[in-house]
């Protein structure tokens, strides 16, 4: 283990979590969506935003040659558009995790592998270590983990502190993002705890979903956990990365977003190591709004490759 | 990977949409009539200093002229409609309001000084709304005081304060009509704009002349007309220091009299609040109209325990608010509504250094023309320190730390203020024991200045007497016989 923690200090630091007052987060956030986005900043912040996708295929159907392609739209947004930006990952099952690295070359985007029995994560523990080692091994830069959520809504406090801690040990030098699934999780008070929890586990990333659940990365979901970056960093100055998963395909949610980001945390959060959207369709809604304040028109949809 | 900072660009609202004219008349009997006094005054934009209009200035003779159009009005027309017919009146000019809301946002804004976002937000769907509310008691008024003999009282005089003009008239006006009584109302002189245009909506409403009288005006205007004896009610909204002479001008007259006055309420932080959002609220308590409103959480205490972490965070969160042209819809805080309210503030601030406060104000840029105060924080402040004690009327906040209830409650009654209160905490049962002890108007409970038409509002002690709002909003315009 890289830290080790008793049970006590985990029920500890659990206790330590500040109470969630719903009515207010959902002001802060009707705060935020007010908020108007012009010109060079509007401009500025689509481009930030495209370089912090991850950009993702998470399909029982997936192939070889699908994820190629991804590779290549990952690479080449919309060349048509000079001066934007690559992605900052792509993100797939451990069993594409070789092609992936292959396609990708050294563009200098990270491969992210999903695993422990991604997305419910209901697999015996042996199991889920196999899971990543195998996409570690294939060459991922990055884990996204899913957490137990049984077990959490059950109270096993230990439990998720130590699958956490056992992945984090794995990860030697990929970065971990951790995978809360919030919207099976019961209470903003749960997503704080489990934040907390997360972090002194050992937590590169908190992530909120699969996205194969809805709601996924709503607005009071992620203010919740900025909320415990926030304060994890105050108490220890360490920086903890943060990725909503699912939910955010328009532009202006993910500007609103980053704005939060920015509110909340600070600047310094403000690049692809430390902030990441997880998301398919978003990459063409940022290209179709960026497209539009260069030219002044909107273009349709069929300009924008799929893949 | 490093980058170059990521700021908003301004995003301003296009004040093109209004038409305003270079002169504005008094209001009187329905009609756009010059004043006797022959006099006018300049309205200023207090964002850039730029001259907005030229408006009349009311004397006693006019203040006469609307008064006695107003009890024409009352005696000829509006006592003898039925409520039902009031009411259709009253919903006519919310409706009004509605579809001219953008309208009357931007003219508030301009006028006032106050960031757009609250204008178009808060104060013009909330004055709608009083419309709404009291327009549906205007045929139920038997209901609402089961078992009284009621009637209405006559001519009211209502006198507005500057920092919610519009709002203000709305909460004075909309019981008036309801309650069947005529209105002489006269605007705060830096934001009569709203008014004057409220007065065009009544015409397009087709409002019988007389009923509603708009005289603008500086003090004098007002002092005028409490002083008429054909006033049945008076209604102010402002400082206690003017809220006391009107009082004192009421004596031996049978004037009905409601005064909402002057606040400085304690804003309460217990260890086990979340924290977060208690700061956020704190922010929205003492900086929501650059701290210009009467119920303002001026006064921080903080439970020792949590006092440097909730500190550092309202430093912290102070950096990202935005402050300046308040036509931007990106702003915050806008602009202090007078340069003598600017003056006050900065006399303040001035005075809490020199009684050893601590202050803190972000780094925050201000505009080079305009009148702007950047949001201030004071630590190390003194129960008996002048800044903890009287109203600032600004964005200035004093923090205290306190270790037990007992204590807290103590120092937050220790006011001769009584308007409002906030309690931050997890524990249903502390909402409700503070609630109870704290001799406040409005205690809200991790919220705060949450206004609604059905919600009644006033104050206690020095804050003032009567309750606007709600059900017994309306009693303050009635007659009860029996």
């Amino acid at each position: 283990m890289l830290t080790s923690f008793s049970s006590s200090d985990i029920a500890a630091s659990i206790a330590k979590s500040p109470t969630v007052d719903q009515i207010g987060i959902l002001e802060r956030v009707a705060r935020i969506q007010t908020r108007s986005f012009k010109g060079a900043s509007k401009i500025q912040g689509l481009k930030m935003a495209l370089s912090m996708i991850d950009l993702t295929t998470l399909e029982g159907k997936d192939t070889p040659s699908k994820v190629r392609q991804l590779c290549y739209k990952a690479q080449h947004l919309h060349d048509q558009a000079p001066g934007l930006p690559m992605v900052a990952a792509v993100c797939v099952y451990p069993t594409m995790v070789k092609e992936a690295k292959k396609a990708l070359g050294n563009s200098g985007i990270k491969v992210a592998s999903v695993s422990t029995a991604f997305p419910s994560g209901q697999a015996p523990f042996e199991v889920k270590k196999i899971d990543t080692l195998y996409a570690l091994e294939n060459g991922a830069d990055e884990i996204d983990m899913v957490i137990s959520r049984g077990r959490f809504l059950a109270g096993d406090y230990q439990f998720i502190y130590d699958e956490i801690a056992a992945i984090k040990e794995l990860c030697t030098s990929a970065r971990l993002k951790v995978i809360f699934e919030t919207g099976e999780l019961d209470s903003l008070d749960q997503v704080r705890k489990i934040s907390d929890l997360a972090i002194v586990a050992g937590a590169d990333f908190i992530k909120t979903s699969t996205g194969k659940i809805q709601p996924a990365a709503t607005f009071p979901v992620v203010l919740t956990m900025l909320g415990s970056i926030k304060d994890h960093f105050d108490r220890t100055g360490q920086m903890i990365g943060m990725k909503p998963a699912g939910g955010i395909s328009s532009s202006k949610l993910a500007l609103q977003h980053l704005l939060l980001v920015k509110e909340v945390l600070g600047e310094a959060w403000l690049t692809n190591e430390w902030y990441r959207f997880g998301a398919s369709s978003l990459a063409n809604d940022l290209l179709m709004q960026y497209q539009k304040q260069l030219t002044g028109k909107y273009q349709s949809a069929a300009y924008f490759s799929i893949d | 990977m490093s980058q170059k900072n990521w700021n908003l660009e301004p995003s301003l609202e296009s004040a093109a949409l209004l038409k305003l004219q270079d002169q504005y008349e008094l209001f009187i009997d329905g009609k756009w009539q010059a004043p006797l006094s022959k006099k006018y005054f300049d309205s200023i934009n207090p964002s850039d200093e730029s001259k907005l209009a030229k408006i009349a200035w009311a004397n006693e003779a006019d203040t006469d002229v609307a008064v006695k159009a107003a009890r024409t009005a009352y005696e000829n027309v509006w006592s003898k409609l039925s409520g039902a017919q009031r009411g259709k009146y009253l919903f006519r000019i919310a409706r009004l309001m509605q579809e001219q809301a953008k309208e009357l946002a931007i003219l508030e804004t301009l006028d006032g000084g106050k960031p757009i976002r609250e204008s178009r937000d808060v104060d013009i769907p909330l004055a709608c709304n009083h419309f709404f509310y009291y327009a549906g008691w205007a045929d139920k008024l038997q209901e609402a005081f089961a078992g009284q003999q009621i009637s209405s009282l006559g001519v009211a005089a209502q006198i507005t304060p500057w920092n919610f003009p519009l709002l203000m008239l709305a909460w004075k006006v909309a019981p008036a009509l309801a309650c069947g009584n005529t209105v002489v109302l006269k605007p705060a002189e830096t934001t009569s704009l709203t008014a004057l245009k409220f007065a065009e909506i009544c015409q397009q409403a087709g409002l019988p002349a007389g009923v509603v009288n708009i005289v603008t005006g500086y003090g004098d205007t007002g002092a005028a007309l409490v002083a008429h004896t054909d006033i049945d009610k008076i209604a102010f909204t402002g400082s206690t220091a003017v809220g006391k002479q009107i009082q004192k001008a009421c004596l031996g007259t049978s004037k009905k009299l409601t005064l909402e006055l002057g606040g400085k309420s304690a804003n309460i932080i217990l260890e086990d609040a979340p924290i977060d959002q208690a700061v956020e609220g704190v922010i929205n308590a003492i900086f929501f109209n650059q701290g210009h409103v009467c119920c303002a959480g001026s006064r921080l205490y903080v439970q020792e325990s949590i006092a440097a972490q909730v500190l550092a965070k309202l430093k912290f969160r102070l950096q990202s608010i935005y402050v300046g042209n308040p036509l931007d819809k990106n702003t915050d805080i806008g602009a202090i509504n007078s340069k003598k309210q600017l003056e006050t503030i900065e006399r303040y601030i001035k005075l809490g250094i020199a009684e050893g406060g601590q202050i803190y104000q972000p780094t925050c840029e201000l505009p080079s023309k305009g009148y702007y105060c950047k949001p201030t924080l004071f630590t190390d402040v003194a129960q008996s320190a002048t800044i903890a004690q009287e109203e600032i009327f600004g964005p200035v906040l004093t923090i205290q730390t306190f270790r037990t209830m007992e204590e807290v409650i103590q120092k937050a009654n220790n006011s001769p203020y009584g308007l409002a209160a906030g309690v931050w905490t997890d524990k249903g049962s502390r909402i409700f024991g503070l609630s109870q002890q704290l001799r406040a108007g409005v205690v809200w409970a991790n919220t705060y200045n949450k206004f609604d038409p059905a919600s009644p509002f006033g104050g206690y002690k020095e804050s003032g007497f009567g309750r606007e709002g709600g059900r017994h909003g309306l009693s303050a315009y009635l007659k009860f016989s029996n």
